[in-house]
């Protein structure tokens, strides 16, 4: 009986691409093969690999939510060799994906919680989906707030969903740009994630807070939940090693016991703590 | 349960026409200008005579160098993508050392503790393992301290032990090992009161490998591990000699109209094995890489899967550029 080859990626034919910030663009893929699309499964919180036919595979997550069924999404900056190539593709193009891989957040032990989620750049895009997929299933949830920050008002990603939620009552949404990068007619708030954070001051009982961001971002603003008295265990993030094969094996995401792509990347700060700062 | 025999040299000459017969390859250490390396043979003496190790490792049959995992061609608003398949044949990796076989079992973690590895696993399911022990050690070797000895059974199916007589004990260990004595069981011989032990080299451990897994957390931030790679190059030469270094880069090879995926190997000695395309690389120092091979072997991995992942063949040390020399900086650990 020959077993499956892990490696090989599905086709998927990109259905819509947006542009987000410079450089940065969301692509909406569906499956090309129906049997592939109606057995896939995944979970808020894993990622994928995504192949530029031609130049190669790169990692990042899956920025759409489970519970909308039929497509995923991804948003990623042109930076390296693939994501440059992947930057160039049209609607129609057919790239290739792998995955899921990796673990999930935790939704049902959130139930009936308070949710922060503070994201910094082009980290909103792991909470995203997160962020659809609680608003996807609200009655589970408490107050849910988003602090989100970049650098200026064009780096924003996900400019009309921001608008989107801005309008919800049901979501308490906090937009910031670094000093300098507001516009005139800028109406969110100017100042670093850790500043703002600081300023709104959320209460952490029974609250979960979700971070994702630059290094510096996640530097600061640590320090400052546990301060606001979250608790190691109550405050996750989502890692980003540089990944190969996806299954543990290559070796590159090995951060002390844990191999980012299996154990990971969703990590409570307490579980962070018992791993040598490798990431 | 082992069945205990003996072959004479002659007879195992004709065991090796037996294997030829059955469509087997076989593969053993052959010896060109100093190096040893895995070669086709046919005959006994073909193998290198005497050798101690190979220069490179046993790894390459099952983990090759370069493979390829899928190719594709691209056409405007189309690909076709092709699943590859292993090219293999059944094969016999004849005399090798005690402590190459047991890397077998490192490797099998790594390919299949989690998702399984169809490529590594085509290769071992076609694979037989005659073990050939060892009657001499050297210097970098260290296999005792790391739960191996030189007559170790662990990776072989059937292992050969060199007698005085000129005959070789035969320890058949395994279902394939009865498939190859099976072939011509009239060559065998039984073997009475042959005291194995006699005839081994002698290898006191060095180390206590459970007691370096167990102190190694509490090194993390010692200045051990910059002192030790204080003359690392960064050249990778240790991981790719290495018989259970299994890290890998997976890189494309194309053109605009078609592709190929490669598995390549690759060492966590590598400055570029971890660098993010941002420019950020958790492991940017020298320093950090040395660590993170010996904590990777000796605790991460045990802490996994029960065992070390080195069979202290020695192969780094004697492969090293720097003479960095692995039992002895493992040692020091010991004793830090």
């Amino acid at each position: 009986m020959a077993e499956r080859n892990i490696y090989l990626p599905y086709l998927m034919r990109i259905a819509k691409i947006t542009d987000e910030a410079p450089a940065v663009k969301t692509f909406r893929l569906e499956f090309i093969n129906p049997e592939e699309a109606a057995n896939f499964e995944f979970h808020t919180g894993q990622f994928g690999m995504y192949t530029a036919f031609g130049e190669g595979e790169s990692t990042f997550c899956i920025a759409s939510s489970p519970t909308r069924k039929g497509y995923i999404e991804c948003t990623f900056r042109a930076v390296g060799r693939v994501t440059s190539a992947l930057a160039t593709k049209e609607e129609g193009d057919v790239i290739g994906f792998r995955g899921p891989c990796g673990n999930l957040f935790p939704l049902e032990q959130w139930r009936g919680r308070n949710l922060l989620f503070i994201a910094g750049g082009i980290a909103l895009p792991p909470l995203r989906s997160v962020i659809w997929n609680c608003l996807d299933q609200r009655d589970w949830f408490e107050k849910i707030t988003v602090v989100y920050g970049a650098r200026s008002v064009a780096d924003l990603v996900y400019k009309h969903e921001l608008q989107d939620w801005e309008a919800r009552p049901d979501i308490d949404l906090v937009v910031t740009v670094d000093p300098g990068g507001e516009t005139a007619d800028w109406k969110g708030k100017v100042g670093f994630v850790p500043h703002v954070v600081e300023q709104l001051a959320p209460p952490s009982e029974n609250t979960v807070a979700i971070v994702c961001g630059p290094p510096v971002m996640i530097r600061f603003t640590l320090p400052l939940l546990e301060k606001l008295g979250f608790t190691p265990d109550s405050v996750y993030t989502t890692l980003e090693n540089r990944m190969k094969c996806g299954h543990g094996k290559c070796g590159r995401c090995n951060t002390g016991t844990s191999f980012i792509c299996k154990d990971g990347p969703v990590y409570t700060l307490a579980q962070l703590r018992e791993l040598p700062a490798e990431y | 349960m082992t069945t205990i025999l003996k072959i004479s040299a002659e007879s195992l000459e004709a065991l090796f026409a037996a294997l030829g017969d059955s469509g087997r390859r076989i593969l053993g250490p052959t010896e060109t200008d100093g190096r040893v390396d895995l070669g086709e043979v046919q005959t006994p003496a073909q193998v290198a005579d005497a050798h101690l190790q190979l220069t490179l490792s046993a790894k390459e049959a099952v983990f090759p160098r370069v493979e390829r995992l899928l190719s594709y061609k691209t056409m405007p608003g189309k690909v076709e993508l092709n699943d590859a398949e292993p090219d293999i044949q059944p094969t016999v990796l004849f005399g090798l050392r005690p402590c190459e076989a047991s890397g077998f079992g490192s490797l099998d973690s790594v390919f299949n503790w989690d998702s399984r590895d169809k490529f590594f696993n085509a290769r071992v399911e076609q694979m037989t393992v005659v073990g050939l022990s060892c009657t001499q050690a050297d210097d970098a070797c260290f296999c005792t301290s790391v739960g191996g000895g030189p007559g170790s059974t662990k990776g072989s199916d059937l292992l050969l032990t060199p007698l005085a007589d000129g005959h070789y004990l035969v320890e058949i260990l395994t279902a394939k090992g009865e498939e190859i004595q099976a072939l011509a069981p009239h060559l065998f011989q039984p073997a009475v009161n042959e005291d194995k032990e006699a005839l081994l080299a002698k290898l006191e451990p060095h180390f206590d490998r459970e007691a370096l897994t167990a102190k190694l957390p509490g090194l993390f931030t010692s200045e051990l591990w910059a002192e030790q790679s204080l003359r690392c190059v960064g050249c990778g030469a240790c991981a790719f000699v290495c018989p259970t270094c299994a890290c890998f880069d997976i890189q494309e090879e194309a053109d605009t109209k078609e592709g190929q995926r490669l598995r390549c190997w690759d060492s966590c000695g590598l400055r570029q094995f971890t660098l993010h395309a941002s420019g950020h690389n958790p492991r940017s120092a020298q320093a950090e890489r040395w660590r993170q091979r010996i904590y990777h072997k000796f605790s991460y991995f045990p802490q996994r899967f029960g065992e070390a992942m080195c069979v202290g063949c020695g192969k780094c040390t004697r492969a090293c550029p720097v003479d960095m020399n692995l039992k002895e900086h493992l040692t020091q650990a010991c004793g830090t």
